[in-house]
């Protein structure tokens, strides 16, 4: 397992799970969380910063950008403008090259909005940018974000926040199958099972927040999290049985006294 | 000086004024900001000789945690 490394853009990750950093009680738990998840990479959002209060708490000073990858996201952009100004803004902020791009839609799915999302990725990968797209599990969409130049699609596995899980491994696998670079499910993740599910399907990848940050206690949650990543690839690679419609007994029955 | 940071109005601001003054002023920490004038980013290997104009429209930014 150790040369099965996560490649996206050139760089490599020791671990297959990404995890958000919103919603914690505080950055501190969000640190502890992600030492236990394994985890090298973070999603971190772009906002102004509250100049009437110089001295609160900033994320870089509980999680090190020396230590672990920031991948600027463009959450709160409707159009490709607003994402390219944002993630421009980031970049001067710390020097990334590989961003998250949603482009959302209705506050009630959270469903990125596909055609914004198609114009702001081309937009943003002429820029310069190694494009992660946070995108809809649609494998025409997926296709044409690929050949775009996107450097990972990231299908939802359900509604942003809703800890669902995985409402369409169908359509999960046909963009597995069809996709040369990374498949990284973003979204929808509820619990442990939820993200096997998805790295069974072949996925590279699993991108959580909620699932962690919302469980009663996120810290145990995220190494959780971190086995279930681990044991799905590893089913994956494995290659499991093939399905039966009846019994087959694990005990031979030559031999029965 | 008077100048717009993150859409609201700051009057009596000292003039002349570079962004790395305004960064003091503020009490920022500046390795962990960026900031746009004008819709402009502005690199911060400039912080300390770009000079801020009368009603310039600046953002400050930082990262917070996000999904």
């Amino acid at each position: 397992m150790s040369t099965d490394k996560l490649i996206v853009a050139g760089q490599t990750f020791n671990s297959r799970l990404i995890i958000g950093t919103g919603k914690y009680k505080d950055y501190a738990q969000n640190a502890a969380a992600l030492e236990a998840s394994g985890a090298d990479m973070v999603t971190v959002a772009v906002r102004r910063v509250n100049i009437s209060k110089p001295d609160e708490p900033m994320l870089m000073d509980f999680i090190d950008p020396k230590k672990f990858t920031y991948l600027p996201n463009t959450a709160g952009c409707f159009t490709g403008e607003d994402a390219v100004r944002t993630l421009r803004l980031a970049k001067e902020a710390g020097g990334w090259n590989l961003v998250k791009l949603e482009v959302l839609s209705d506050p009630k799915h959270l469903y990125p909005d596909m055609e914004e999302t198609l114009r702001a990725a081309e937009l943003l990968i002429k820029d310069g940018f190694d494009v992660m797209v946070y995108c809809s599990d649609d494998p025409v969409f997926a296709r044409k974000l690929e050949d775009l130049g996107c450097a990972a699609i990231m299908p939802l596995g359900a509604p942003i926040g809703s800890g669902l899980g995985i409402q369409n491994p169908v359509n999960i696998r046909l963009i597995v199958e069809q996709t040369k670079v990374p498949v990284i499910v973003d979204a929808g993740v509820g619990t442990a099972s939820d993200a096997t599910v998805a790295m069974e399907l072949g996925c590279d990848g699993v991108l959580m927040n909620t699932a962690i940050a919302e469980a009663k206690d996120p810290i145990q949650m995220a190494r959780a999290m971190k086995h279930a990543v681990i044991a799905g690839r590893e089913a994956y690679l494995a290659g499991r049985m093939p399905r039966k419609k009846y019994a087959d007994p694990s005990s031979p029955l030559a031999g029965l006294i | 000086m008077f100048l717009v940071i993150n859409g609201e109005d700051h009057h009596d601001l000292p003039d002349p004024l570079t962004v790395a003054g305004l960064i003091a002023h503020l009490g920022l920490p500046e390795k962990k900001i960026a900031i746009e004038r004008n819709r402009e980013i502005v690199p911060k290997s400039t912080f300390s000789t770009a000079a801020l104009s009368e009603g310039d429209r600046l953002e400050i930014i930082h990262f917070i945690g996000g999904g």
